[in-house]
């Protein structure tokens, strides 16, 4: 059986490896997903009535979001520089900084706990109104992409990232390289929610 | 690896820095512009404006697209182009008098 061409190596036409350009068109197609979820929530935001949305947005916890932003910023930076790490050849600050990233993750969904809670706690569920339907659908998601992201990184932070470095360092740093993209973007989503939901 | 390449991921190093503070500096100024008292249309592009400077600072930097193949580009220049019919759909129905409104 022959070997899967291009999985480290760049194709000559496109100067892209197999993963680099996969994640990318995956990328473009979650622009599209959360893209379409924020057309809804444009077209719900002008058909509703007149402060309803304020109303509703007022319930939420500025604080508890613009602590989330700093968290995933800081789990963004941290997921480079572990990328970085594996470049200079230090894997013991590659798994501190992953470690980092995924403590982050962590207390992302810890913050999410709390608030999804607190507004149950209150009576406030995705039913109560057009604005918290859009707002659980988006954060939702969104946690979604985090939960995902954080399997992925928790298996790059175990055993398996040792023996994948005794066996194919520029794999392992390949590889991080395109979960690192991933994480950015959900990093990215969340910069976008952030103000659209929260603050406006 | 080279003194080069290490020298040039030490380089690197130092931006993603930069750009970290840079974009916890721009929270902070999302979130103050929020107590403003302006207009919701005034707050509306504000915040999007400071969103999408923070936006560009992580595609370019952390997902470094400043220095990425054509072909991502392209891949990415078709996401947008799509992304903006999406994102204005809804601005047209708003407009037709014998649609929804």
């Amino acid at each position: 059986m022959s070997n899967i061409p291009y999985i480290l190596e760049e194709r000559p036409d496109t100067g892209l490896n197999n993963a680099k350009l996969g994640i990318w068109i995956f990328l473009a197609s979650e622009v599209m997903l959360f893209g379409g979820l924020f057309s809804a929530y444009v077209f719900l935001r002008f058909a509703a009535p007149e402060g309803d949305f304020d109303y509703w947005g007022s319930k939420l916890s500025i604080p508890m979001a613009t602590f989330n932003t700093m968290v995933l910023i800081t789990s963004s930076v941290t997921m480079v520089m572990s990328w970085a790490s594996l470049k200079l050849q230090q894997f013991d600050k590659y798994k501190m900084y992953l470690g980092i990233t995924i403590l982050c993750a962590a207390a992302f969904l810890c913050v999410k706990y709390f608030e999804y809670t607190g507004k149950f706690h209150h009576g406030i569920y995705p039913s109560s109104s057009t604005f918290m339907g859009i707002y659980f659908t988006l954060t939702g998601l969104h946690v979604l992409h985090i939960i995902g992201g954080m399997i992925v990184l928790i298996f790059f932070w175990t055993k398996q990232a040792d023996k994948m470095w005794d066996e194919n360092q520029d794999l392992l740093a390949n590889r991080i390289e395109i979960i690192g993209l991933y994480w950015h973007f959900v990093d990215l989503v969340w910069i976008f929610l952030f103000p659209i939901l929260y603050l406006l | 690896m080279s003194n080069d390449s290490n020298h040039s991921i030490e380089h690197h190093i130092q931006i993603y820095i930069k750009v970290f503070i840079a974009l916890g500096v721009l929270t902070m100024l999302t979130v103050a512009v929020s107590y403003l008292e302006i207009s919701f249309i005034e707050a509306f592009f504000l915040a999007i404006t400071i969103a999408t400077i923070k936006g560009s600072l992580v595609l370019g930097f952390f997902m470094h697209l400043i220095s990425e193949r054509a072909a991502i580009i392209w891949i990415l220049v078709a996401t947008a182009i799509a992304f903006f019919i999406l994102m204005f759909f809804p601005l047209i129905s708003l407009t037709d008098a014998s649609g929804l409104y």
